[in-house]
């Protein structure tokens, strides 16, 4: 049972769809955010504790204006922004995972099989790629196991991990909520993980973006505003 | 076609982080940004605990130097006065909505049910300090000046100006009788230095450094916070737009 090439089928549904951009917005605006607030102390430690005479792991850069929110230096409006969409984030994944659990989305779309994972399977779909083929001709609709694994680790590791080293940062969820600081090793360990996690989030998106190029800008987009996706020659 | 689409993919999250300046220059966009607050500082005060006590630290877990922050030296001819003296003619005024209200000196504040603890300190711009203070509970001092029902918050003057304005802060009465909401005389086993605060500051240790107000001079019961400084309680929340909740 081919598609055949060029036939229009229905490939996201709504909540997918609804989801994709409002959390589009929400990473843009946190990831602005939280390089102004990083800006404010430039440097991450592991452990509970870490200051100007503490050994940093990692002193970054100062970010410019260019990619931060706001433009030039202001801690308190990007604490705004950031603490207001991290609500955004937060709440639109818990939607999102209600939703795709009852529509079954996770289910049918996300499992990985043991198959896949095959070295042959793995293999193939490297060279698929290599050639700019993103999709299995005989089932059209179905993420490749690239894609699958990649939105599984942002979806179930990546943005779970956001959120708990997060709320991690907050003197009062550290008191009402103390296994955070024991699951994730202290305070500024769970800066640091959230530091990271926000590096691995960045780098998703453009491997995304220039996925998204590569496979077709026009129907791509198309897909992900109106629910349908035209089956590539 | 394909080239403007593929731009506007990639300018797309650029001209959205230009959009975002904006929007917080407007009045509704600055409504909306500000909203955030309320919204978390409920669902904290929510979900969560509000007796619950901030994590204690073992001595061996402090760290090896606490900074300081903010003011280092309030440096008036008032308070050099008061620190030349050693702070001997140091009072604390306990006024507003209280029964009583009090003058304490250091001797008076060490007479009340005292409390030693370390924990860490988390400054707004993201560093944290482990350390131990030591002296009376807010809650036994505000008990003995009898503060009335209809006090909704607390508020703290202190000695010094910053950028020319006068630093107070203040907090809610969930924080104000927390169990660790103390006023500290002493770091680390030593009597409050200048850049720490001498000779009194608050500890307030399910919030930000931001809102521990050093140099401690007036303590005040009142129903609003409309009416002092520039009413949003607080210096960084008056003229820098910080957060009032600094839970977060």
């Amino acid at each position: 049972m081919e598609t055949p090439p060029g036939t229009l089928i229905k490939r996201h549904r709504l909540t997918t769809r609804l989801w994709h951009w409002v959390n589009a917005v929400a990473i843009i605006v946190l990831i602005g955010s939280g390089l102004m607030i990083l800006n404010a102390h430039p440097h991450l430690y592991w452990g509970a504790y870490g200051a100007n005479f503490d050994r940093p792991w990692l002193s970054t850069p100062r970010w410019p204006g260019w990619i931060t929110i706001p433009a030039s230096y202001n801690l308190a409006i990007a604490r705004r922004w950031h603490l207001l969409f991290a609500l955004v984030l937060g709440f639109g994944l818990l939607a999102y995972m209600a939703a795709s659990l009852a529509n079954r989305h996770f289910r049918r779309d996300l499992t990985v099989r043991a198959r896949e994972l095959s070295p042959r399977m793995l293999w193939h779909d490297v060279r698929e790629h290599w050639a700019l083929r993103f999709h299995d001709p005989a089932d059209p609709r179905a993420y490749n196991i690239f894609q699958k694994l990649s939105y599984v680790a942002v979806l179930f590791v990546l943005l779970p991990l956001m959120i708990l080293t997060g709320l991690a940062m907050s003197p009062n969820m550290d008191a009402a909520w103390p296994w955070l600081l024991d699951l994730l090793g202290g305070r500024q360990s769970a800066r640091s993980i959230h530091f990271l996690c926000a590096a691995a989030i960045t780098g998703f998106t453009v491997v995304h973006l220039a996925l998204v190029i590569l496979a077709g800008s026009w129907n791509e987009v198309r897909s992900m505003v109106t629910g349908w996706w035209r089956v590539p020659e | 076609m394909i080239l403007s689409r593929r731009s506007l993919i990639g300018t797309g999250g650029l001209a959205l982080l230009a959009g975002c300046d904006r929007i917080a220059a407007t009045p509704a966009g600055r409504t909306i940004l500000f909203s955030g607050e309320k919204m978390n500082q409920g669902l904290q005060r929510a979900l969560t605990n509000r007796a619950a006590l901030a994590l204690e630290f073992r001595a061996d877990q402090m760290s090896p130097v606490f900074r300081t922050n903010g003011t280092r030296d309030p440096g008036t001819p008032a308070y050099q006065a008061l620190a030349a003296n050693r702070f001997a003619d140091w009072r604390l005024a306990v006024n507003g909505l209280v029964a009583r209200p009090l003058t304490l000196s250091m001797d008076d504040l060490r007479a009340f049910p005292q409390r030693a603890q370390i924990t860490r300190h988390d400054c707004v711009e993201g560093w944290s300090a482990i350390g131990k203070w030591q002296g009376p509970t807010l809650g036994s001092v505000l008990k003995a000046a009898g503060v009335r029902t209809d006090a909704r918050f607390i508020v703290f003057t202190c000695a010094d100006l910053y950028r020319g304005e006068p630093y107070y802060e203040s907090i809610d009465m969930v924080d104000a009788f927390h169990p660790q909401t103390i006023l500290a005389y002493a770091l680390n086993d030593r009597w409050l230095d200048v850049g720490h605060g001498a000779p009194l500051r608050l500890r307030v240790e399910r919030q930000l450094g931001y809102k521990h107000a050093k140099y401690l001079m007036r303590i005040d019961a009142v129903a609003s916070l409309a009416g002092i400084g520039r009413g949003k309680g607080g210096y960084w929340e008056d003229n820098v737009d910080y957060d009032w909740y600094a839970g977060i």
